[in-house]
């Protein structure tokens, strides 16, 4: 087959071109049989990406095998136990290029099992190909394919009809295959499909366009994969730069180390630290090769401040009057990727750009049928199940929704026994306050009111001496007391408000009769021990009494200090 | 704003990788080959720490039987980027007459490539080693992840790796296990090349060609270092111009025919070529899939 391809005939002409070369990095998923492997396989081969030791190597191979007289997929099958089982098991990642791109392939198995390993493949992707097979039209798998591609937030998303061969190139097929395919994709926000018929086995509409199917007039597949647009970053996109480390070649010398997640910045742009929230400006932009008058997303590069600010790894620097998210309560998609299902009372460690931080999920809210995509109750989450929860972290994150962000809204949950990476997760927002679901049903025992009040419920009738009600009432409030008044009394308030725990002064002056009265306790001020009249001596007095009935509670750590 | 070439996004992704490994883990260390792969690692180093040093050793695992302009290179290379350089051999083995022709390939490689790697990373007490494989280099290399974890005892389980995503890696190892961290996993052999001319990075003269005396057997050309190459039935000894694709032992690195003596040139014929660079490595043919076994055993 012709190659449309342009092999440049000097090291200069090369050289030229590779100034502009582009990096497009894009996933293929597809089932077992869907061949996917000969895909790739032969997109390597009609671009002369193969070598020919490698190809005589899967010649080699080949005999004994049933794919016609070279078996492409074994180009890319790379595992012994792969080769074994005619299986892809793992995510493998493939490069070819031409003189207008570079191309990095995710390249991931199709099995139901290996979901994790599709949504691995998709996370650094801009640009996904689904394969259709044909003679099977629209299976629940090529929308498990298309859902993920969506969730992982691609937006470029080709349905590769492929063994076209096999149904007499069919324009009927085809079309079956776009309106069924085209109804589903609808329902995905700015999911930008394009649809092609092609036969990977005999390269049809792979690199160049086929002559079997002249009502085709679409774009080969090697002529899209060159002209799409090789990335979504938004010019206009915040500036997000987590800190990754601090250069500091000598005490005079603070450099902020990171790699810009999105956005471009100038010297002398305004700038906002976080969590610290000060303020500064961009003094320069350092690099190897020289200080940079802008730099833009993807770019490592090490920032100088005009002002002298305490910032470490785990901090990112935004531009000044641009809005982030912070929260400590965040709502995210989680797909679980480890054989332990999800555990609600376990802490995992979670990786959210350049922080580490522990964090419970405190709740699954539902899990997502990825077959019809509808929200289920549950109460696991298992191996490639993908759930909607709600996360909790001791510290805030600084974040961006998923949708918006595919750096800020991405974070991974570590286990901190094993070490392995369990879920991923797409920050969809801040959690709304749960209120209810945080509430225990326990009820509040008097213990734990007077733990947290630092005494017990008292009541203190004082008559109609209100000077002196006055007095204690200051001097209670002065020590920090819960304290309250009142110049009405009805004694079947009494019981509610000793259970509350509150230090409740009265003078009531329908009511003569002083005493105090506690939980367990109550001592009159009758005529054998009336008050003094002298107010000061009246609220010492008071005091005592209190202190007697045990309504104080000691400071626990002044009690520790005091070896009590 | 420009956007950037494929060789900016690939050093902004290499760059960002080192960083991480140098805040993340408590001792890295760089694997330093003396190749080419290397020379593009330890530049990217210096972009990742700038103005600061780079902040790990260079641990050279040295079979003893490399070439003597290799050799050459390392020592005026790092002395004059002021790196900590650490050589670790295995004597042991040498003194037991460890040679490919003695032992065999797999057994030489086993003893002064492997044990050797494992030993030294044990003696410095490493948690991760940084090295300059690239994951178009051979098929099992292909899923290798950038943050490769390596068990209690040096090994690779390629059906229980961690899932990674985004460019979230995960560091975290209990102590005895260790890290192989990759961060010229997406780079190509073209690439490499590509960046050597654009930033006029060193690398050793053997890349470049030369006439040199070679044992010639049809296509392959094998230098003439060691004492115990000698010349075998069928042999001549030749002086043809010829270069080296990839730097080895000298007794298993076979040199290609090849006129390029400018780095352009020798893109130039790599565009032409149609021969993975691996191809003149004697040891990655014993049996098929070998090179995801001595990856299992710990090679690198």
């Amino acid at each position: 087959m012709a190659s449309p391809l342009l092999i440049p005939d000097s090291a200069e002409q090369l050289l030229i071109a590779e100034d502009r070369k582009e990096l497009l990095r894009f996933t293929t998923a597809g089932s077992v049989d869907d061949g996917k492997s000969t895909l790739i396989g032969r997109l390597l081969y009609d671009s002369k990406n193969v070598y020919l030791d490698q190809l005589e190597s899967v010649t080699k191979a080949s005999e004994g095998r049933n794919a016609g007289p070279i078996d492409f997929s074994l180009l890319t099958d790379g595992l012994r136990a792969e080769r074994e089982q005619g299986i892809t098991i793992d995510v493998a990642y493939r490069y070819f290029s031409t003189p207008k791109r570079k191309f990095i392939i995710a390249d991931t198995p199709g099995h139901e099992q290996f979901t994790r390993n599709m949504v691995t493949g998709a996370s650094t992707a801009e640009l996904a190909i689904v394969l259709v097979d044909a003679r099977k039209g629209l299976l629940p798998q090529s929308r498990r394919h298309a859902f993920i591609s969506a969730l992982l937030g691609i937006k470029r998303i080709v349905i590769a009809v492929n063994k076209m061969d096999l149904v007499g190139y069919s324009e009927e097929v085809f079309r079956q295959v776009e309106l069924d395919f085209g109804k589903f994709l609808a329902q995905f926000e700015d999911l930008q499909p394009y649809f092609l018929p092609i036969s990977a086995l005999l390269g049809d509409n792979v690199v160049a366009r086929s002559e079997q199917m002249p009502w085709f007039t679409g774009r080969s597949l090697f002529e899209h994969l060159e002209s799409v647009p090789a990335t979504d970053r938004a010019a206009g996109a915040p500036f997000r730069f987590p800190v990754q480390r601090v250069i500091r070649p000598d005490l005079d010398y603070r450099g902020y180390a990171g790699q810009i997640a999105s956005g471009s910045l100038r010297p002398g742009d305004r700038v906002v630290v976080l969590p610290s929230g000060r303020a500064s400006r961009i003094k320069s932009i350092v690099t190897f090769d020289g200080e940079k008058a802008e730099a833009q997303s993807p770019e490592s590069v090490t920032l100088l401040l005009e002002d002298e600010i305490d910032i470490a790894r785990g901090d990112l620097i935004a531009r000044a009057g641009e809005t982030i998210e912070v929260a400590r309560s965040i709502e995210a998609t989680l797909v679980w990727m480890s054989e332990e299902p999800l555990d609600l009372r376990k802490r995992y460690r979670l990786k959210h750009n350049t922080r580490l931080e522990w964090a419970e999920v405190k709740k699954l809210h539902h899990r997502i049928n990825i077959n019809t995509l509808e929200h289920e109750p549950a109460h696991r989450l298992e191996m490639n199940e993908i759930g909607f929860i709600h996360l909790e972290v001791p510290r805030a994150l600084y974040f961006d929704p998923y949708k918006r962000n595919r750096t800020t809204g991405a974070f991974v949950l570590i286990d901190p026994f094993s070490n392995s990476t369990v879920a991923a997760g797409m920050i969809a927002g801040v959690a709304k306050p749960a209120f209810e679901e945080r509430a225990s049903l326990r009820p509040v025992r008097i213990e734990e009111r007077a733990a947290r009040l630092k005494h017990r419920g008292a009541i203190v009738q004082l008559g109609s001496r209100e000077g002196l009600a006055d007095r204690l009432e200051r001097s209670l409030f002065d020590r920090g007391f819960t304290v309250v008044r009142f110049r009405q009394w009805a004694p079947e308030w009494k019981q509610a408000l000793l259970d509350a725990g509150l230090l409740v002064v009265v003078n009531d002056s329908a009511l003569p009769a002083c005493a105090i009265e506690t939980a367990g306790s109550r001592v009159d001020f009758d005529e054998s021990a009336a008050l003094p009249a002298n107010e000061v001596a009246a609220a010492q007095l008071i005091g005592d009494a209190l202190e007697k009935a045990g309504v104080f509670v000691a400071d626990p750590e002044l009690a520790e200090s005091e070896g009590i | 704003m420009p956007t950037l070439n494929h060789l900016r996004l690939l050093e902004a992704e290499s760059i960002h990788i080192l960083r991480e490994v140098a805040s993340e883990c408590q001792r890295p260390v760089l694997l330093y080959s003396i190749g080419k792969d290397s020379s593009v690692l330890v530049r990217l180093c210096q972009k990742a720490f700038y103005p600061g040093p780079i902040p790990f050793p260079l641990l050279h695992i040295d079979t003893s039987y490399k070439f003597r302009e290799m050799i050459k290179f390392r020592d005026q290379f790092t002395a004059s980027i002021g790196v900590k350089l650490i050589v670790h051999t295995n004597r042991a083995a040498l003194d037991d007459g460890a040679t490919p022709y003695a032992w065999g390939t797999q057994r030489c490689c086993g003893a002064l490539k492997t044990q050797a790697l494992l030993d030294g990373l044990r003696a410095g007490a490493y948690d991760a080693a940084i090295g300059g494989a690239r994951r178009d280099e051979e098929r099992s290399r292909a899923k290798e992840r950038v943050f490769s974890f390596r068990d209690s005892r040096g090994q690779w389980n390629p059906r229980n790796q961690r899932p990674e995503l985004w460019s979230l890696y995960n560091s975290r190892i209990e102590p005895g296990e260790h890290l192989r961290v990759f961060p010229l996993s997406n780079w190509t052999e073209l690439d490499v090349w590509q960046y050597i001319h654009a930033e006029k990075i060193p690398i050793v003269p053997l890349y470049f060609a030369k006439v040199r005396q070679m044992l010639v057997t049809g296509d392959s050309l094998i230098p003439v270092e060691q004492p115990f190459v000698t010349m075998g039935p069928g042999q001549e000894l030749k002086w043809v111009k010829c270069r080296m694709r990839s730097l080895g032992c000298s007794p298993c690195t076979g040199a290609i025919y090849s006129d390029a003596d400018t780095v352009p040139k020798i893109i130039e014929e790599l565009f032409g070529m149609r021969r993975s660079e691996r191809q003149n490595r004697i040891i990655d043919h014993d049996t098929d899939g070998s090179m995801e076994l001595k990856k299992q055993e710990g090679y690198f």
